[in-house]
C-alpha cells in the first residue's frame, strides 16, 4: 500500500489540533467564569465565592498548563507539513499567529501569575482586575486564530501575485465576512463547555453530598448561563449556517446530504450518504424543513453537491454525521436548561438524582460537539486550504515522503498519549479532592520562593495522601 | 519605507530573539542535561528549582522566533521547517516531556524517577537536534525555486552529530555554571568538578568545527582568509572568554563562570553570523529574498516595538525575584 503524505498530514493536523483544541475551548470558557466568581466575591464579600474561585482556578491552571504545552507544537505544524501554504499565506497568517503569542504571552507572564498565587500579596481588586485580564486575554488570542482560521474560509483583503498572498486591506481581511460569525459561535461554545463542565463537577459533588452550599450555587448559576447561552448559541449557529451557504455552498450541502438544486429541500434526520453513487440510503426527514431553515422560505432553492464535479466534494458522511451529533448535543443542551429552570420550584434542581446525574454525564458532551462542528467547518471545505484559492495538494510540502509522515504521525500520537493520561489523570485527582483541599492551603509560607508553575497552584499530590 | 529597511529591522530582531534562547533556554536545557548525574535526590530537587520559575519564559523565545520567522522571513520558515522535519519533531517531543515534567515531578511519588529521565532525556534530545541544526544551516540546504528538495535525513551527517553533541556539552557548559551560581556546598562543588571537563569538550568541538567548516561550506573559507579580517574578532573574543570561564573557575568566583559562558555563546553566535551574511537561507537565498510584504513586517513590528521591551522588562523582573542561592529543601513543596 501506497503511503499518501497529503491524507497522512492531514489526519495528523486534525489529531494534534482535536487534541490541542480541547484544552483552550474549557479554558476560554472556564477564565470568564472565574472573572466571574471573583466578581461577586468583591461585590458581596462572600467568601463562598472566594473557595468556589480557589477551586475552580486550581482546575483552570492544569487544564492551561496543557494546552500551552500542546499549543507549542501547532506552531511548526504549519511549516514542516504544510510549507507552501505557509510561504504562500505568510503575509497574513505569519502576523494573525504572531500576535497571538504576543497575546498569550501577555496573559500568561502578567497577569496569570497574580491569578494564580497573588490572592494574598495583592489587594483584592487588583487580583479581581487580574483575573479579568487572563479572561480578556483568552478571548484575544481567540480573536487572532480564528482571524487567521475564517480568512482561510472566506479569503479577501488578500491579491495572490507571484505565489504569495499580499494583503491589501488588513481590517478587510481580519474582518472577513465569516469571522464575526466563526467567533461568536466560538465564544460561544467556550462559555457553554466552561459552564456544563463546572455544572456537571458541581452536580456530581452534589450527588455525594459534598459542599452542598458552594456546589449549590455553583450548579445554579450554570444554570442560568446555560439557559442564556444554548438557546443564543442556536440562533448564532444559524446565522453561521446562513453565512456559509453564500461563501461555501457546497459545505451546506453535504451538511444536509443534499446531492440535487432542489426547491423545498426535507430536513434530513437520518440518511448514509454514498459518495460513489451520487445518493443516499435510508433517508428520514422532515419535508420542506431544510429549505425553510436555510431560505426561511418553505420553497426556497438550496444548491446541491452536484453542483461541483466529484473531486470537488468533501466527504459526505462525515460533515453529515458531525453536523448532527453538534446539533443533537446542542438541542440536549437546550433541554437540560429547560429542565433545569422546570426544575427550580421547590429547589429540586440541587436535589433530585436523575437531573444531577444526566447533568454529571452532560460534562464531556460540550467537547464532543466543539470537535464536531470543527470537523463540519474543516472537512466541509475540502478541497481547499484557502477556500477557492489554494488546494490541500497545493499547500502541502513537497518534500514529504508518506513514510516521514506516519513516524511523526505515530510519535506525536505517542507522546500526547503519555503526556496527556498524565495530565488528564492528575486532573481527575483535583477534581476528586474538590474544594475540600483548599483549605489545606492557607499556609503560604515561602511562597514568593516557590516556583511559578501553574501546577503550583494545586495542592494535590499525585498519590493518594501526598501533597 | 522612507529608506528603513524593515528587512534588516526584523534580521535584528530575530538574530537577537534567536540568541537570547540559546542564552537563557541554554542553561535550563544544561540542568537538565546533567540531571542523571547529580549526587543526589536533592540536589536535583535544588536544580530543578533553580529553573523552574523561569524556564517557560525562557521558551518564549523560541516561540517569538518561530512565529516571527513566519511573518518576517517565510521562505526561511517554509525550507527550514521541512527539511528539518524530524529533527523539529524530535525536539518539541522533547521539550514536551521536559515541559511536563517541570510540572509533574514535584507532584509524584514512587514514580519520580520516570520523571526524572522524561526532564533529563527530554532536554538532551532537545539540545541536540538543536545543535544538529546549527550544522545542517552550516551546511546549507537543497532547494529549487524556494522549496526544499532534499530528503528527510539530509540534516542528520557526521557534520551535524557533531554540531549536535557540540551543543549538548555547551548547554551542560552553561547548565554547570549557571549552577555554580544558584547553589552551595555540596552540590556546587560537584559543579565546579564536572564544568572544566564540559569546557574541555566544548573547545574542543569548536576546534574541529573551525577546521572542518570550509570543508562542508567553501564561502566560509573565502570569508575567513580573504575579505574582512576584522571577522577574527569573533572567535578571539569567545576564546577570551573561555579564559575568563577558566579563571573563574579556578579562583571559585560565583557568577563569573556563568557570565563568560554566555559571552562564549554570544561571540561565537556572532561568528557563524557573519559567516552567513547576509544569507538566511543558504547557500542561495539572501534576507531580501526571505523577505515577506513589506506591509506585513510593519504591521508585526508596531505590536513587536512594544511588547520586547516588556518582555525584557518582565524577564529582568522574574529573574531579580528569584535571585539568590537555592538551599535543599526550600522553595518547593
Amino acid at each position: 500500500m501506497e503511503l499518501d503524505p497529503l491524507l497522512l498530514s492531514r489526519l495528523q493536523f486534525a489529531f494534534v489540533v482535536c487534541f490541542h483544541a480541547i484544552f483552550p475551548v474549557f479554558t476560554i470558557g472556564l477564565a470568564t467564569f472565574i472573572a466571574f466568581l471573583e466578581a461577586l466575591a468583591f461585590k458581596t464579600g462572600n467568601p463562598l465565592y472566594t473557595r468556589l474561585s480557589q477551586f475552580w482556578i486550581q482546575v483552570f491552571a492544569v487544564a492551561f498548563a496543557m494546552g500551552v504545552v500542546s499549543g507549542i507544537v501547532m506552531s511548526f505544524q504549519f511549516g514542516t507539513n504544510w510549507s507552501n501554504f505557509s510561504y504562500a499565506a505568510a503575509n497574513f497568517i505569519g502576523p494573525m499567529l504572531s500576535y497571538e503569542v504576543v497575546t498569550a504571552f501577555f496573559l500568561e507572564a502578567a497577569f496569570l501569575g497574580v491569578l494564580l498565587f497573588g490572592r494574598n500579596k495583592v489587594p483584592p481588586g487588583v487580583h479581581l482586575f487580574a483575573a479579568c485580564m487572563v479572561a480578556l486575554g483568552t478571548i484575544i488570542s481567540t480573536f487572532w486564530i480564528l482571524a487567521a482560521n475564517s480568512w482561510m474560509h472566506t479569503p479577501v483583503g488578500t491579491e495572490l501575485t507571484d505565489g504569495m498572498f499580499v494583503v491589501g486591506s488588513w481590517r478587510e481581511a481580519i474582518f472577513n465576512p465569516s469571522f464575526p460569525y466563526r467567533f461568536t459561535h466560538m465564544v460561544l461554545a467556550s462559555f457553554l463547555t466552561g459552564s456544563f463542565v463546572v455544572a456537571g463537577v458541581s452536580a456530581w459533588y452534589l450527588l455525594v453530598g459534598r459542599e452542598v452550599e458552594a456546589n449549590r450555587r455553583a450548579l445554579s448559576m450554570c444554570l442560568w448561563l446555560i439557559l442564556f447561552l444554548a438557546p443564543t448559541q442556536a440562533v448564532v449557529g444559524d446565522y453561521h449556517g446562513l453565512n456559509t451557504l453564500e461563501h461555501q455552498p457546497t459545505k451546506v450541502a453535504a451538511i444536509e446530504g443534499n446531492w440535487e438544486t432542489t426547491r423545498g429541500m426535507p430536513l434530513l434526520l437520518f440518511a448514509i450518504p454514498d459518495q460513489e453513487n451520487e445518493t443516499n440510503h435510508f433517508e428520514i426527514g422532515l419535508p420542506k424543513l431544510g429549505s425553510l431553515i436555510l431560505t426561511h422560505d418553505l420553497d426556497g432553492e438550496v444548491p446541491g453537491l452536484k453542483e461541483v464535479a466529484p473531486e470537488e466534494r468533501p466527504p459526505v458522511w462525515i460533515v453529515f454525521w458531525a453536523f448532527r451529533i453538534m446539533v443533537g448535543i446542542g438541542l440536549l443542551m437546550i433541554g437540560c436548561a429547560l429542565a433545569g429552570l422546570f426544575l427550580r420550584a421547590g429547589g429540586r434542581y440541587w436535589r433530585q438524582p436523575q437531573f444531577l446525574n444526566a447533568m454529571r454525564l452532560m460534562t464531556f458532551a460540550p467537547f464532543a460537539a466543539v470537535l464536531c462542528g470543527w470537523i463540519v467547518t474543516e472537512v466541509g471545505r475540502f478541497p481547499w486550504v484557502v477556500y477557492g484559492q489554494m488546494s490541500h495538494a497545493e499547500g502541502l510540502t513537497p518534500s514529504l515522503t508518506g513514510g516521514m509522515v506516519l513516524f511523526t504521525l505515530l510519535g506525536y500520537i505517542a507522546v500526547y498519549a503519555a503526556i496527556f493520561s498524565a495530565g488528564l489523570y492528575y486532573l481527575m485527582l483535583v477534581l476528586r479532592a474538590g474544594l475540600e483541599s483548599i483549605d489545606q492551603d492557607d499556609e503560604e509560607v515561602h511562597d514568593i520562593e516557590r516556583p511559578k508553575r501553574p501546577l503550583s497552584a494545586s495542592h494535590v499530590g499525585i498519590e493518594e495522601g501526598g501533597r | 519605507m522612507h529608506g528603513i529597511d524593515l528587512t534588516i529591522i526584523w534580521a535584528v530582531i530575530i538574530a537577537f530573539g534567536i540568541m537570547m534562547y540559546v542564552l537563557m533556554d541554554g542553561f535550563d536545557l544544561g540542568v537538565g542535561i546533567l540531571f542523571p548525574f547529580a549526587p543526589d535526590e536533592d540536589a536535583r530537587d535544588v536544580m530543578m528549582n533553580s529553573v523552574a520559575p523561569v524556564w517557560d519564559g525562557n521558551e518564549t523565545w523560541l516561540i517569538l522566533g518561530g512565529a516571527g520567522l513566519l511573518a518576517a522571513f517565510p521562505l526561511v520558515y517554509s525550507v527550514l521547517m521541512p527539511a528539518l522535519y524530524i529533527g523539529v519533531f524530535l525536539m518539541l517531543a522533547g521539550l514536551i516531556f521536559r515541559g511536563v515534567a517541570f510540572e509533574f515531578r514535584f507532584k509524584a511519588g514512587s514514580h519520580r524517577y520516570l520523571w526524572n529521565w522524561a526532564f533529563a532525556g527530554g532536554s538532551m534530545v532537545a539540545a541536540f537536534a538543536q545543535g544538529a541544526v546549527v550544522g545542517a544551516y552550516i551546511e546549507g540546504f537543497n532547494t529549487l525555486d524556494g522549496r526544499y528538495v532534499g530528503g528527510a535525513l539530509d540534516w542528520l551527517t557526521p557534520f551535524t552529530v557533531l554540531t549536535g553533541l557540540g551543543l549538548v556539552a555547551g548547554y551542560a557548559l552553561l547548565g554547570s555554571t549557571w549552577l555554580i551560581m544558584k547553589t552551595e556546598g555540596h552540590i556546587q562543588q560537584w559543579v565546579y568538578r564536572l564544568a572544566p571537563w564540559l569546557l574541555a569538550a566544548v573547545l574542543a568541538v569548536f576546534a574541529v568545527v573551525s577546521v572542518w567548516t570550509p570543508a562542508v561550506d567553501p564561502s566560509a573559507f573565502e570569508r575567513w582568509f580573504s575579505v574582512i579580517r576584522l571577522i577574527w574578532i569573533f572567535p578571539l573574543s569567545a576564546l577570551l572568554f573561555a579564559l575568563l570561564v577558566v579563571r573563574g573557575l579556578r579562583r571559585r568566583q560565583q557568577s563569573m563562570p556563568f557570565v563568560a559562558t554566555m559571552g562564549m555563546f554570544a561571540f561565537t553566535y556572532l561568528g557563524l553570523l557573519v559567516t552567513k551574511w547576509p544569507y538566511v537561507v543558504p547557500p542561495n537565498y539572501t534576507l531580501w529574498d526571505a523577505a515577506a510584504a513589506p506591509g506585513s513586517q510593519l504591521f508585526l513590528l508596531i505590536g513587536m516595538l512594544f511588547v520586547i521591551p516588556v518582555i525584557l522588562a518582565y524577564t529582568a523582573w522574574t529573574y531579580w525575584v528569584f535571585r539568590g542561592k537555592v538551599k535543599v529543601g526550600e522553595g518547593y513543596h
